[in-house]
């Protein structure tokens, strides 16, 4: 059986405030979220907790790629994370969460992360691309 | 064969039984050892004390390899073929290998049982342990190991004596010329040595303390602690109870494959008597391990006897002994102002290199070490100094380079055109050379360059330059953003590594503010809210201070926004005030405030100028020859906002007392009576450096435009992240280069450099005044996107000594 969990939207800024390769912080369901915007305009959200450090400073790292997947460095320490999977690309079995993003009428929404369905599936992926701004 | 028992579970054994498997030994392996844990890296040893964890340090057991830890044999029954432990059990065994290593000798003197010795880790345990509430500390024995265990005590907070029965420090080591340069350096580090010198008791008080080591002259050294470091015993005690040959003066006799007197049992290591010999360099302990395993699988394995050359660096004064320490013909340079005692010992024909010693600077030792006993590469005062002529030296295949692990030249060739290994870390992998003590590193780089390698100087994956490349492609084409630089030049977007180097090389050529447009999302952690990013996520506040020198209304606002902001204040080392715990969004509101009141940015998180430090100098102090505070402020203020390679600091000392710690400095100035000294290249930190008197006498406008013109062309030659210190003994020519382009001007770039520094001069702009006069800059500073005014709950603060102090949960 599949359960679908409907998805609540929270808007984060407008789109032209986040501005390419940099991040912004936004409180979403009272949890700290890291927003990108890449390069080629796609946005992407992450935990803001950098779980090394147990400061809550993702959003402030720099944006980069490895490999052509798109990344943040954690400022503190720099161990790299994807913005697509969440997964530490430095330190294997470390990881942060991810959520899902979009771009809705020139703003930037992000979803609490939706209560998962039964025995966990795989959480969407924050990657959603946007038409030319 | 099927059951190999080892008895001692040090490096020996740890190298024997690794070397077991590799060649395929197919039978049981049992390792009895009698420390608690499996064997560990004993010649770093004392890394243990300033932070290496245990774990760091401990080998890995071999796959396959039974261990018995915490367990000391006892006895061998050679009819039975058992040994016996002190828990009780029996091990029966095919072939036996003693490893059981050597024991710190301590001598018979009164009290002794008081002292400590410094061998394992549970003597570091206990030294640490009575170093709490100890001020004072004697090591007995000024050998490699004695003043090793003194920098230990000296780590640990206490005042150091040396106590030393030869006339000189490290006899086996140096001769007396040599001894005599290491006394000054081991002096100049605050430890005293007593030299030729005995013991005659330990003094206890009435709980059995210890309080002082009486000398056979009466004299008292008040200590708390005592350690002995007066040589080794080989611990051939089971041999020797077993009726296994032993050495007249101990050792367990083997032959040239490792063998005892009893064939079904071998020795290796430092409780071996090989030869006629004991070593006590990990080096041939490795070698004599790997002959027994090749002999004990049916090989005919040799051990020739070992180099017993050593390099070291001890308390920082690097000291060298390779081949004889004696010979017909001698050369000798010697300073003894710079602590440097270089000797090579050479043939009566003159033809012929011997062996030499090396106090202060050891460099000759990795390339000549391999010429031992071969005809002399060079003439012999080219060889007592590198860059000249030695460095380029082609080794013979046959010579040694690698004496811990006896990799010659030949293998590592091998290795690189065969296996085409490319770098360090692979040579290291394929040959094991490299591995332990390290000092044979820059031979690998050498022969890696000489065999053709290019070592890869590709920046990161997303540009295959340099750091230096990436300057003159920027300068050349004249690019002006990153997104224009990585589209033609290089792959991606862009990482942590690349995009601050871009954004620094861009300021400066530029000079822009780090913070404009795309330049925004390239700057570093701290460059990209201009300040420095704490554990916790807030950030610390640095005001600059030009030379340290301050009106008491300034320091009171500096009070006053501290207090009002609640922030931690502290001095730093750099002559000015740190304020720590500001929130991202608090940070426009206390610049503001700062920038009201005339100060502007420190640049404590650029890769920029931090500090010119400077003392009182001739306006106040009684031996002032010039003005460091006016000479100090002058340079702060040309050079701030400077981007580098990496950070810049100076400081101006007003004599020659140097209380201004100047030649610890990227560049730093000296008064003289005609004017002033440069030192350049000077570094604390990590690898500290001393720094290079670049010129003397100089007017200030002639210092000024040296500086300016070292400054420019370090900045666009250096590599990423490299210091001035780094630089100049990397650049290709050393100093007398870098002085012949900005002073002999031979490459004709002196107008260019002079002409990047007034551009860098006459834009300079205060980023953070220009940052709170902004508003699309300012509107980056806040916690949240969405809810500006509020502050990131997940700071929190408690307090110690009447301060904040951030409270951080790690996840
Ligand atoms: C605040 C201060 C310590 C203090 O409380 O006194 C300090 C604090 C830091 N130092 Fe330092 N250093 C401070 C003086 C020094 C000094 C002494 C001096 O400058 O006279 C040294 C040795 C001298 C030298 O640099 O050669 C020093 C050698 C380092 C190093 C090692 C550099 C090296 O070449 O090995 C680092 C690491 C680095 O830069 O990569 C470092 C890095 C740091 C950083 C930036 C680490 C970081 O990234 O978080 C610290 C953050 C400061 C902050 O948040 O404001 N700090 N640091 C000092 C600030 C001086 C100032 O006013 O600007
Ligand atoms: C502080 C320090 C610094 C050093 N620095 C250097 C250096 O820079 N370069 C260099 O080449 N060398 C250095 N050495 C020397 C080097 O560590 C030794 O050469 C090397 O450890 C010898 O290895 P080994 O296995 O033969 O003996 P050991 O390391 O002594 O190991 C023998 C082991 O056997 C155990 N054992 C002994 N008897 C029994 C028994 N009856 N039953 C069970 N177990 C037993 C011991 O407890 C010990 O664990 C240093 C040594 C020290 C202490
Ligand atoms: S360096 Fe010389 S002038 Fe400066 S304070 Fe020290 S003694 Fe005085
Ligand atoms: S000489 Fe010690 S590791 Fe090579």
């Amino acid at each position: 059986m599949t359960m679908t969990v409907p998805m609540t939207w929270t808007t984060v800024c407008d789109y032209h405030v986040l501005l390419p390769e940099r991040g912004v912080c936004a409180l979403v369901g009272g949890e700290q979220v890291a927003v990108f915007r890449t390069f080629d305009g796609a946005v992407y959200a992450i935990g803001n907790l950098d779980p090394f450090s147990g400061a809550h400073v993702l959003s402030r790292g720099i944006v980069g790629t490895r490999g052509g997947e798109p990344t943040v460095a954690s400022p503190l320490h720099k161990q790299v994370f994807s913005l697509v999977t969440g997964v530490c690309l430095d330190e294997p079995g470390a990881a942060v969460p991810i959520y899902p993003a979009r771009v809705a009428d020139g703003r930037v929404e992000v979803a609490a992360r939706p209560a998962l369905p039964e025995r966990g599936g795989p959480l969407e992926s924050g990657r959603r691309l946007v038409d030319a701004p | 064969m099927s059951r190999v028992v080892v008895a001692g579970y040090g490096p020996a054994a740890h190298r024997f039984v690794e070397a077991l498997r590799e060649r395929g030994f197919g039978g049981r392996i049992t390792v009895i050892g009698e420390e608690p844990r499996p064997a560990y890296d004993r010649v770093a040893l004392t890394s243990y004390l300033t932070g290496t964890s245990l774990a760091d340090l401990t080998y890995e057991v071999p796959e396959g390899v039974e261990t018995l830890l915490g367990t000391r044999v006892t006895g061998i029954d050679r009819e039975a073929r058992v040994v016996t432990t002190a828990a009780g059990e029996s091990v029966p065994y095919d072939v036996l290998v003693l490893a059981t290593g050597s024991a710190p000798f301590v001598p018979p003197v009164p009290g002794a049982e008081h002292a400590h010795v410094y061998r394992t880790i549970d003597d570091l345990d206990a030294i640490r342990a009575a170093s709490d509430g100890a001020s004072e500390g004697v090591v007995v024995g000024g050998g490699l190991l004695g003043l090793e265990a003194a920098d230990a005590l000296r780590g640990l907070g206490l005042r150091t004596h040396i106590v030393e029965m030869s006339p000189w420090l490290m006899p086996r080591q140096v001769d007396e010329g040599g001894g005599a340069v290491l006394k000054g350096h081991i002096e100049d580090l605050g430890l005293s040595v007593h030299a030729g010198a005995g013991v005659q008791e330990i003094v206890t008080d009435a709980e059995g303390r210890v309080t002082g080591l009486r000398k056979p002259d009466g004299t008292l050294l008040d200590a708390q602690i005592v350690v002995f470091s007066a040589g080794i015993r080989p611990r051939d005690e089971l041999a020797r109870a077993a009726g296994i040959d032993v050495g007249e003066r101990g050792g367990v006799v083997v032959d040239a494959g490792m063998r005892t007197s009893d064939p079904a049992v071998y020795a290796i290591g430092e409780c071996a008597l090989a030869g006629g010999q004991v070593y006590g360099l990990v080096g041939p302990c490795n070698t004599m391990a790997e002959v027994a395993a090749d002999r004990i699988l049916g090989g005919t394995a040799v051990f020739e006897g070992a180099d017993l050359s050593t390099k070291l660096k001890l308390l920082g004064v690097e000291v060298a002994q390779f081949g004889a320490m004696s010979g017909a013909l001698d050369v000798t340079y010697m300073d003894p102002v710079g602590g440097v005692y270089k000797r090579l010992f050479i043939s009566d024909d003159a033809r012929t290199l011997l062996g030499g010693i090396c106090v202060g600077d050891a460099a000759p030792y990795a390339t000549l070490r391999p010429f031992v006993g071969k005809p002399l590469p060079a003439a012999p005062a080219d060889l007592l100094f590198t860059g000249t002529g030695a460095a380029n030296l082609d080794l013979p295949d046959e010579a040694q380079v690698c004496s811990c692990n006896n990799v010659s030249a030949g293998a590592v060739r091998t290795a690189i055109a065969d296996k085409g290994v490319c770098d360090v870390p692979a040579i290291k992998a394929c040959t094991r050379a490299g591995t332990t003590c390290g000092s044979c590193v820059p031979m690998l780089k050498q022969l890696l360059e000489k065999s053709g390698v290019e070592i890869s100087k590709a920046l990161c994956e997303h540009f295959t330059y340099s750091r230096a490349e990436l300057f003159d492609i920027i300068r050349v084409r004249g690019v002006t953003t990153f997104s224009e630089l990585i589209a033609n030049h290089g792959t991606g977007r862009g990482c942590d590594i690349c995009k601050p180097t871009v954004a620094s090389i861009l300021a400066s050529l530029h000079n822009g503010h780090v913070l404009e447009g795309e330049r925004a999302a390239l700057q570093d952690t701290n460059d990209a809210y201009l300040a420095n990013i704490q554990k916790n996520g807030t950030y610390s506040v640095v005001p600059r201070i030009p030379g340290g020198e301050i009106t008491p209304d300034k320091l009171i606002v500096i009070g006053e926004v501290a207090r009002d902001f609640g922030l931690y204040t502290k001095i730093t080392g750099g002559q000015r005030i740190d304020l720590f715990g500001a929130r991202v969004e608090q940070l426009p509101q206390i610049w503001k405030r700062l920038v009201d009141a005339g100060f502007e940015s420190g640049h404590a998180y650029g890769k920029a100028l931090r500090t010119v430090k400077s003392c009182v100098g001739s306006t106040w102090c009684r031996y002032g020859v010039q003005d460091s505070v006016g000479l100090a402020i002058a340079l702060e203020l040309r050079y701030r906002g400077l981007r580098a390679p990496h950070k810049l600091k100076s400081a101006v000392s007003g004599c020659a007392r140097e209380c201004a710690e100047a030649r610890s400095k990227d560049f730093g100035i000296i008064a003289t009576e005609q004017g002033w000294n440069l030192y350049v290249g000077g570094n604390g930190g990590f690898k500290p450096r001393h720094a290079d008197l670049f010129a003397s006498d100089l007017t200030t406008d002639e210092l000024i435009r040296t500086i300016d013109r070292f400054l420019m062309y370090y900045i666009r030659t250096a590599d990423r992240l490299q210091r001035t210190a780094a630089w100049v003994e990397s650049i290709e020519g050393g100093l007398d280069h870098v002085r012949d382009v900005i002073v002999n001007d031979s490459l004709g770039l002196c107008a260019e450099l002079d002409a990047q520094m007034a551009h860098h001069v006459s834009t300079y702009e205060d980023e953070w005044r220009a940052t709170i006069e902004d508003p699309e800059k300012l509107s980056r500073f806040v916690s949240f996107v969405n809810a500006p005014g509020v502050p990131d709950p997940s700071i929190v603060f408690e307090r110690e000594r009447d301060q904040i102090k951030p409270m951080v949960v790690t996840p």
